[in-house]
C-alpha cells in the first residue's frame, strides 16, 4: 500500500486529480470529515439507501396498520357509544410513528450491513491519523510502477508524508 | 466544498487562532483522556446523590403502590404526568438542533448538535421512567404492547391517546437513540485511534469498524439527510400526541384544539433552555469556548425568545377563547388560575413563561452568560409550572364543589423529581466523560470556512468590502473568547 498523507482537504483533492492525469488507480481514500465533492471525482454512484429506507417505511406503516385493523376491527370488534370500529382517524398515528420507526431503523442497519459495520468487526485502518487531521489517499502498491513516481506525483501535490506500508492494515495487532 | 469562503458579515462558528484540524481533536477529547477535573466530582457526586434518592423514592413506590402518592379522589392526575410532560418536552430541543437545523442548513448546530442530542435521549429516559412509575405494577407494563392474551382476545384499545403516547414515546426514543449513534460513530473511531491497550479494544467494538472511507462517508451523510428529515416530523407529533392525552378528553382546560402546536413550542422552548442551562457550563468547564461561541448562545437565546413568545400567544389564545366560548364551566377554569388556591402557580407559569423571556430582546442579556443562565433556569422553573397549571389546577375544581380538593405532593412525589434531575444530570455527566460532547467531524467542516482565523485571513488579503469588514468586526465584540486588539491593525 502506498499512502499519500495530506493536512488540506483541498490539497488531497489536487492530489487524487493529479494522479487520475497519470492515470493512477486509486484504491480508496479515509479522511476525519465527509468531503463534499470527492465522489464525482472518484466516480462513484449515488448511494440507493433512500430506496431502503422508502421501503422500509411503507412495509412499517403497512404492518401497523394491519394489526390495527386486524385487532380493532376484525377480531374484537368494539361498540363505543355506536361509533365506527373503522376509525381511520384514530389509525393515523400508528401508522405514522411505524412508518418512521421502521424508516430509520431498516435504512440505519441498511447501511451497517452495507458498509459491514457491526459491534467488534477489526477497523480497517491504514493510517491512525486518519480518523484526527490526515486525509489519507491509498493506493494499491501490486501493479502500480514505478513507485518512485507515485511518490512524487503525491509530494507534488502537497502531501506532507508518503508512506509505503507492507500490510495493508496497521490496525491488526 | 471546503475551500469556499463564506460571507465576511456572517459571526465565525469557530474561535481562536491557529486552530488546526489535530487541535479540534485534541480540545474536544481532551475530557475524554484525561482525569476529570474537580468541578465534574463535585458535580457527579451532587448528581448521583440525586439518582440515589430517585432509586430509593421509586423502589418505595414499587414496594407501596402508587398510593404514596399525593393523588387524591378529584386530583387523580398530577406530579407523575407534569415531570413526564417537562421531560419529554426538554428532549425535543435535541433534535430540534439535530434535524431541524440540519435541514435548513445551519452550521452553528455542528458544535452543539451531539451533547443536545445526548440531552434529548437521558431526558426522554426520565421521562419513561415516569411511565412506568404511575402503572404501579411495572411488571405488567408489556400490557401496553398488542400481545395475543389470555383474557379472551381482548386487544389494546387503539382509540385511547394514552395508547398512541406508547407508539410516539417509544419511537421517539430509538430513533433518536439511532441517530445519535450512528452520528457517533466517526467520533469514536478518532478515539479508538488514539488510545491504546483495553481502551482502545472497548473504543474499537464500539465504533462498529469505522474506517471513514469515501463511501462510508457518502453512505453517512445519506443516513444524516433522511434520519433529520424523519425526525423533524416525528419531534412535532410526539409532543402533539403527548397533548392528545388532554385534548382528547373533555375536562375544561384540557379540551382545546390549541394543545398541539401549543405543546410543541412549549417544548422547544423549555428544551432550549435546558441546552443552555447545561451548554454554559459546559463550555466553560470543558473549554469548548473556541467552538461553543456567543454566536450560539444568542442563537439559541432568539429561538427561546421566540418559542417564548409563541407560547405567549397560545396562553393569550386560551384565554380568549374560553372567554369567547360562552361556556361558564371553561370560563371559571381559567379565572380559577388567577383567583383560586393555585394562583401562584399560574404566576410562576406566565411570569417566568411570558414576561421574563421578553427580557430577551435586549441585546446585552442575550449575550451575558450569567443572566442567559439565570434565565433558563427560570424558564425551566416557569415550563415546569406550566405543566402543573394545566393538570392539577385543572382538575381540582370539578363540576361538584363538594368534592373541590387540593394537591399536596408528599416527600415520594417530591424525591422522584428531584431525583430524576440528578439521574439526568448523572447520564449526562457520565456521557461528557466517555463519549466526545462535540461532533469532531462535523466541526473540522467548519474549520476551512466558518472560523475566526479564516475570515481573519479573508479580511488581510483585502478584496473585500471596508463597511462588511467593519461590521464583521463590530459583530466580534460581543464574543468572549475572541481578542479584538489583533483586529486593529487588519
Amino acid at each position: 500500500m502506498i499512502l499519500g498523507l495530506f493536512d488540506d482537504p483541498d490539497e488531497m483533492m489536487h492530489g487524487i486529480e493529479k494522479l487520475q492525469k497519470n492515470s493512477v488507480p486509486i484504491y480508496d481514500v479515509y479522511t476525519p470529515m465527509p468531503i463534499h465533492g470527492i465522489e464525482d471525482k472518484l466516480g462513484i454512484k449515488e448511494s440507493r439507501l433512500g430506496y431502503a429506507a422508502f421501503c422500509f417505511g411503507c412495509l412499517g406503516g403497512s404492518v401497523i396498520f394491519s394489526i390495527v385493523y386486524y385487532t380493532l376491527v376484525h377480531d374484537w370488534p368494539m361498540n363505543i357509544g355506536g361509533k365506527p370500529h373503522f376509525a381511520m382517524p384514530n389509525f393515523v398515528p400508528f401508522t405514522f410513528e411505524w412508518t418512521i420507526l421502521w424508516t430509520a431503523f431498516g435504512m440505519v442497519f441498511t447501511f451497517f450491513y452495507a458498509t459491514h459495520l457491526f459491534p467488534g468487526r477489526t477497523p480497517r485502518v491504514m493510517d491512525l491519523r486518519a480518523t484526527d487531521d490526515r486525509f489519507v489517499i491509498a493506493i494499491d502498491a501490486k501493479g502500480n510502477i514505478p513507485h518512485d513516481d507515485i511518490t512524487r506525483i503525491l509530494q507534488e501535490a502537497g502531501a506532507v508524508e508518503v508512506k509505503h506500508n507492507d500490510r495493508k492494515y496497521v490496525s491488526y495487532e | 466544498m471546503a475551500s469556499h469562503s463564506e460571507s465576511i458579515i456572517r459571526e465565525p462558528l469557530i474561535t481562536g487562532k491557529n486552530i488546526t484540524y489535530a487541535q479540534i481533536t485534541n480540545d474536544v477529547l481532551f475530557p475524554v483522556e484525561n482525569k476529570p477535573n474537580k468541578a465534574w466530582w463535585i458535580g457527579f457526586i451532587a448528581a448521583s446523590m440525586g439518582a440515589t434518592l430517585w432509586l430509593f423514592a421509586m423502589s418505595w413506590t414499587f414496594w407501596y403502590g402508587v398510593g404514596e402518592w399525593g393523588l387524591n379522589k378529584t386530583v387523580g392526575w398530577a406530579w407523575d404526568i407534569t415531570s413526564f410532560v417537562w421531560w419529554v418536552g426538554i428532549g425535543h430541543a435535541g433534535t430540534l438542533i439535530s434535524a431541524v437545523l440540519l435541514l435548513f442548513r445551519q452550521n452553528w448546530r455542528n458544535s452543539i448538535n451531539r451533547s443536545a442530542e445526548a440531552m434529548t435521549i437521558f431526558a426522554v429516559i426520565c421521562a419513561a421512567t415516569y411511565i412506568f412509575g404511575h402503572m404501579g405494577r411495572t411488571w405488567l407494563a408489556y400490557w401496553t404492547l398488542p400481545l395475543p392474551n389470555q383474557y379472551g382476545s381482548l386487544w389494546v384499545n387503539w382509540n385511547s391517546a394514552l395508547m398512541m403516547d406508547v407508539f410516539a414515546i417509544s419511537t421517539y426514543f430509538s430513533v433518536s437513540l439511532v441517530f445519535w449513534y450512528t452520528g457517533l460513530l466517526p467520533d469514536i473511531s478518532a478515539i479508538r485511534d488514539r488510545a491504546t491497550g483495553l481502551r482502545q479494544k472497548i473504543y474499537s467494538v464500539l465504533s462498529f469498524g469505522w474506517t471513514g472511507s469515501v463511501k462510508t462517508w457518502q453512505r453517512f451523510e445519506t443516513v444524516s439527510l433522511i434520519l433529520a428529515g424523519i425526525s423533524t416530523p416525528l419531534v412535532l407529533s410526539v409532543h402533539t400526541i403527548v397533548s392528545f392525552d388532554f385534548a382528547t378528553s373533555l375536562e375544561p382546560g384540557w379540551h382545546t384544539t390549541i394543545f398541539p402546536p401549543y405543546f410543541v413550542a412549549g417544548a422547544i422552548f423549555s428544551g432550549f433552555a435546558m441546552v443552555q442551562t447545561l451548554l454554559l457550563v459546559v463550555r466553560k468547564v470543558l473549554g469548548l469556548e473556541n467552538y461553543i461561541t456567543m454566536f450560539h448562545i444568542e442563537s439559541m437565546n432568539k429561538i427561546i425568545l421566540v418559542t417564548g413568545s409563541i407560547v405567549g400567544v397560545a396562553y393569550i389564545t386560551e384565554f380568549f377563547i374560553a372567554w369567547y366560548s360562552g361556556s361558564e364551566y371553561e370560563q371559571y377554569t381559567f379565572l380559577n388560575r388567577f383567583i383560586g388556591p393555585y394562583w401562584w402557580a399560574a404566576c410562576m407559569m406566565y411570569g417566568c413563561n411570558v414576561l421574563m423571556t421578553q427580557l430577551m430582546w435586549f441585546k446585552s442579556i442575550r449575550t451575558s452568560i450569567p443572566i442567559a443562565w439565570g434565565l433558563s433556569i427560570v424558564v425551566n422553573i416557569g415550563m415546569w409550572f406550566e405543566r402543573f397549571v394545566i393538570i392539577v389546577v385543572s382538575l381540582h375544581r370539578d363540576y361538584l364543589p363538594s368534592s373541590w380538593a387540593m394537591f399536596y405532593p408528599t416527600w415520594v412525589d417530591v424525591s422522584i423529581f428531584i431525583g430524576s434531575i440528578g439521574l439526568f444530570f448523572t447520564m449526562f455527566l457520565l456521557f461528557l466523560r466517555v463519549l466526545p460532547s462535540v461532533a469532531i467531524a462535523e466541526v473540522k467542516l467548519l474549520l476551512k470556512s466558518s472560523s475566526e482565523q479564516a475570515k481573519k485571513k479573508l479580511i488581510e488579503e483585502g478584496h473585500l468590502d471596508p463597511e462588511q469588514v467593519a461590521y464583521y468586526k463590530e459583530s466580534l465584540t460581543k464574543f468572549d473568547s475572541v481578542e479584538l486588539a489583533d483586529y486593529d491593525k487588519v
